[in-house]
């Protein structure tokens, strides 16, 4: 369970988030929308130990060990930018990882794991030579190559192509039934109601709709979205 | 140490398949010794005493550049990001990147060492052992600091310019006994007086690199 408790983040004079209050339960799956500096990202950036809010607090329960590695062994970041090391190549992008992260690292393992992603046979390719496409592939098997409870996911379809999409669709999906939790910032509203099963609209660091999903189609959705946005 | 290792083994392959570190500050040591070189071509008496502090302004400038490419390769495509990601203690990756900047500034300095025989036509066989003790304790010192601080710079719009002016006043204590440590082994051979430099470079060492590792944490949050 993740609980987040009057949080509030200011860069200088701007407020990102503003005492927010959010309980996300274990095996969730919540869209977080809303416009762009709506201050989705942050709240992702501090649920994932990358940013320290300016108050109020977090709580994440994770299955094994307490504290703050533990809390961050359970989660997995994805977002558009892919954390990759362009001069490396899959195969060793993922080795460096599963060696700070104590998994197995022998080449088997791996190339497993790239051929999961459908980068079959591209394993020794440097990743700058990927699509922007593939490199977002690899990037899913890295940020999820510890099989985290928690799945943070910032504008993770941006950039991917219609199979790209369709993939990494069934891949949340697939989590889902797993009963990992996933938190999702994106733009497109139908992709946020097709993939989740609550919705968070964020505006101006507030969350002012939390609903979910079953109580309403997407067409009443989309108009509440649209009202929402109108106003703000 | 495990992952340390992982660390810096990923900077060295970078860096040896990028050579982006190593050619600018092997340019921009080997420019300052030529430099030098032209300015003390009519007063060959005293080019031997000033060797020492012309090392260590092409180290302590050439050793900058290297830093302020140790974490500009990871903001690129955000691995700065997955780095922070990963359940280990951020005093690791610390260590590693230290360790990589070491090594390169070691590198570095060796080849402009080798420049600096042949342009100041020295000969040093014997106390070669003792150059490198001094080269590699105020490396320690200068990577000690210049790698935290790097972090601090790299989230800034002026890193570049940034760096050198936090950096050089921190570690001046080091640079100055370096060229003082130096200059006893190349012009004073009296050994026993680099006790002193040593012992002060070392204390720095240890001081600042425990901090630097300590406070590591707090320098890549936002």
């Amino acid at each position: 369970m993740i609980e987040v408790r009057g949080i509030s983040k200011y860069f200088g004079k701007l407020t990102a988030l503003r005492d927010l209050n959010l309980t996300i339960r274990t095996g969730e799956f919540v869209a977080l929308l809303g416009r762009n500096g709506a201050g989705k990202t942050t709240l992702l950036r501090i649920l994932a130990g990358l940013s320290r809010p300016s108050s109020g607090t977090l709580r994440i329960q994770t299955a094994g060990k307490a504290g703050a590695l533990a809390a961050r062994g359970s989660i997995g970041y994805l977002s558009h930018n892919t954390s990759l090391y362009l001069d490396l190549t899959a195969l060793e992008n993922l080795r460096f990882y599963s060696k700070l992260m104590d998994l197995p690292a022998a080449d088997k393992v791996l190339e497993e794991k790239i051929g999961q992603v459908g980068l079959a046979g591209r394993e020794r390719e440097p990743v700058r030579n990927y699509s922007r496409g593939m490199q977002q592939r690899l990037a899913i098997a890295r940020a999820f190559l510890h099989h985290p409870d928690v799945l943070l996911l910032d504008e993770p379809f941006a950039g991917l192509d219609h199979a790209g999409s369709e993939f990494l669709k069934r891949y949340l999906l697939a989590a889902r039934a797993q009963g990992k939790t996933c938190i999702m910032a994106i733009h497109d509203a139908r992709l946020g109601y097709e993939t989740a099963d609550r919705l968070v609209v964020i505006e101006k660091g507030i969350a002012i709709l939390d609903v979910p999903k079953r109580t309403l189609s997407f067409a009443e959705f989309q108009k509440e979205y649209e009202r929402i946005s109108s106003e703000q | 140490m495990k992952k340390i290792w992982a660390i810096f083994r990923k900077d060295l392959l970078i860096e040896f398949r990028t050579k982006d570190s190593l050619n600018s500050m092997l340019f921009f040591g080997i420019v300052v010794l030529i430099i030098f070189n032209f300015a003390l071509e009519s007063r060959p008496d005293s080019t031997r005493s000033a060797v020492p502090g012309i090392l260590w302004v092409a180290f302590a400038f050439s050793g900058t550049l290297g830093l302020n490419r140790a974490f500009a390769a990871e903001k690129e495509n955000s691995c700065l990001q997955g780095l922070l990601m990963i359940p280990v203690d951020r005093g690791v990756l610390y260590l590693g990147k230290m360790l990589a900047a070491t090594v390169f500034m070691l590198i570095a300095e060796a080849v402009i060492f080798v420049f600096s025989l042949v342009f100041f036509n020295l000969t040093v066989w014997a106390e070669i052992p003792y150059l490198i003790l001094v080269f590699l304790i105020g490396t320690l010192g200068f990577t000690a600091v210049g790698t935290l601080l790097s972090a601090v710079a790299v989230n800034t719009k002026l890193r570049e310019i940034l760096l050198p002016v936090i950096l050089f006043p921190v570690v001046l204590p080091v640079l100055v006994n370096a060229v003082e440590a130096t200059n006893i082994i190349l012009n004073a051979h009296d050994y026993r007086a680099l006790r002193l430099p040593l012992a002060i470079m070392s204390v720095f060492t240890i001081v600042f690199g425990t901090l630097s590792c300590l406070l590591f944490e707090h320098v890549l949050e936002d």
